[in-house]
């Protein structure tokens, strides 16, 4: 019983870290089709930054704040740099476009800061674990579902009450009528990568506070789990990329926790399996987008 | 009478098809002013083209005496120009007063931005009881009052709307038309495109008559109505 629970909150916090990642991926592409590969490299530079940071001894929420405001900027730079220029072009265009731009910042990450993985300072605290009855909790776990619950709540309110969250939903839905509106395409489109790199910017720094290290390919593992669950929820879909993170993150831990010994190296493959049987029983995700639906038709 | 929209010579193309092939057109202050044709007449690209969604290939569009050829969409709005389009397009997945405050975007005066709402609410009572629900679960008709509505939030000078009656039902298009020509009354200049021919003449103030991208045929709504232009058009009648 403690062991499934303990397992539980390792469920929710890797689950909150994906759903985190999930929903960058799926805000940009409900507005323009993109499927950004280079997201990983957005992680990867916040945990550069952070790493950095920690060297030149800053306070550690300090060097947060700079991680994830630099993982902002490289988004936003990322998209006036290279996915303007093929914004109106084929989903495949794009997707490959951001392949480049992934490789790229991995070759510049290898030679200019190094090859190898780098240790990053975390503070005591986030090492450190709680006892709850007979249950221990990582604190990092505690704070990274503090953190991603913080995210979603503070999201949820930004597409829901704020003008620019409604325009950015409105313009997910029906882009030219969005800007026949006065919402302009590129202001939407910059505040949508902007937020996807506070996102991973966010998601980085849980990230790396579970391993204490950067290296240049970090972001490459987590955003392709992160893309198995924006497809599992639902491609375009919010909701369906939160929700798909978080059925990703329980049936890997669950799958690593209660699998035999003699099964676990097919850990993967199963999850997989569960994947594609979840995607066989709802082909277009566990909360369909409604927008992509309503285009098939 | 101010001219309002003068198109000279506007052609929109679409690859190697010529959609709209050098027409002249002009809309004074305070008309409706209707443009009929059959389908894949080059009614709806005229429109589109007015408000930006489609580039122009060659001419002019004046608007107010100032040329916005080609002025991105994004700017129409602020300048009095909107378009309700065709097949309505509201945003479903947002609510029916997220909707108009789309409309508003560009606004960002508070108060003008609610006595605006309270207007469209004044014409369509059904929207304000619907507010907080989505638009896509509307009904067609409810749907096209909020296409309208959404557009008014602007205050537009000049309303551009394409097909407003496409795919309602009789009585519905009657309270649209009806509609229409109260937006005129309240000093709405309007542009309509319609092939619902006998409904939009009984409204409009004059009419252009469209053929292959060209204009065939113009006069007043009554002129219109006697001329053998329209049976021509609509018929194949040589």
């Amino acid at each position: 019983m403690d062991l499934i629970l303990q397992q539980t909150v390792n469920a929710f916090a890797l689950g909150g870290t994906y759903a985190l990642l999930a929903l960058g991926l799926a805000v940009v592409f409900s507005i323009m089709g993109l499927i950004n590969f280079a997201h990983g490299e957005l992680m990867t530079i916040a945990g550069y930054v952070l790493m950095y940071c920690g060297l030149a001894g800053f306070p550690f929420a300090l060097s947060v704040c700079f991680a994830v405001m630099a993982a902002m900027t490289a988004a936003v730079v990322m998209e006036r740099v290279a996915f303007r220029t093929v914004r109106n072009a084929s989903g495949a265009t794009m997707l490959v476009t951001s392949f480049a731009v992934a490789m790229v910042l991995q070759v510049l990450f290898q030679n200019l800061i190094s090859a190898r993985s780098q240790p990053v300072i975390i503070p005591d605290f986030l090492g450190s674990s709680i006892r709850i009855g007979d249950v221990v909790i990582g604190t990092n776990k505690i704070v990274a579902i503090a953190a991603t619950l913080a995210m979603l709540v503070a999201l949820e309110l930004f597409m829901k009450k704020q003008k620019h969250g409604i325009a950015m939903r409105a313009a997910a839905e029906d882009f030219a009528i969005a800007r026949l509106m006065g919402i302009r395409g590129n202001t939407v489109i910059a505040g949508a990568f902007a937020l996807s790199g506070l996102l991973a910017g966010v998601a980085a720094v849980l990230w790396v506070s579970q391993r204490s290290s950067v290296d240049p390919l970090m972001g490459f593992t987590p955003v392709l789990k992160a893309f198995i669950a924006a497809i599992l929820g639902g491609l375009g879909s919010l909701r369906g990329a939160v929700l798909g993170g978080f059925v990703l993150g329980f049936i890997e831990v669950y799958l690593a926790a209660f699998l035999p010994a003699s099964m676990q190296e097919f850990r993967e493959p199963i999850g997989l399996t569960i994947v594609v049987l979840l995607l066989i029983a709802r082909p277009n995700g566990l909360i369909p987008s409604a927008t992509l639906q309503a285009q098939k038709v | 009478m101010t001219s309002i929209l003068d198109l000279k010579g506007l052609n929109v193309r679409y690859g190697a098809v010529e959609a709209v092939r050098g027409i002249d057109l002009n809309i004074q202050q305070g008309e409706i002013v209707a443009l009929l044709g059959a389908n894949g007449a080059g009614k709806s690209s005229t429109m589109n083209a007015v408000v930006g969604l489609e580039p122009v290939a060659s001419g002019q569009i004046m608007f107010e005496g100032r040329d916005i050829t080609n002025q991105p969409a994004e700017v129409s709005a602020q300048s009095g120009l909107t378009l309700s389009p065709e097949g309505r397009r509201v945003f479903g997945t947002l609510s029916v007063e997220d909707n108009l405050t789309m409309g508003a975007y560009t606004r960002t005066d508070a108060a003008a931005i609610l006595a605006a709402k309270e207007r469209v609410f004044d014409l369509f009572p059904i929207l304000q009881e619907r507010r907080t629900q989505y638009a896509g679960t509307l009904s067609g008709g409810q749907q096209q009052m909020l296409a309208i509505g959404r557009a008014l939030m602007c205050e537009p000078k000049l309303l551009l709307l394409d097909e407003p009656s496409l795919g309602l039902a009789p009585m519905i298009v009657e309270q649209v038309f009806e509609l229409i020509a109260k937006l005129r009354d309240q000093g709405v200049t309007i542009f309509l495109v319609e092939q619902n021919v006998a409904g939009a003449l009984n409204i409009a103030d004059r009419a252009y008559l469209m053929s292959s991208g060209k204009i065939v045929g113009a006069g007043t709504a009554a002129e219109m109505r006697t001329s053998g232009a329209l049976t021509e058009t609509f018929m194949g009648a040589q």
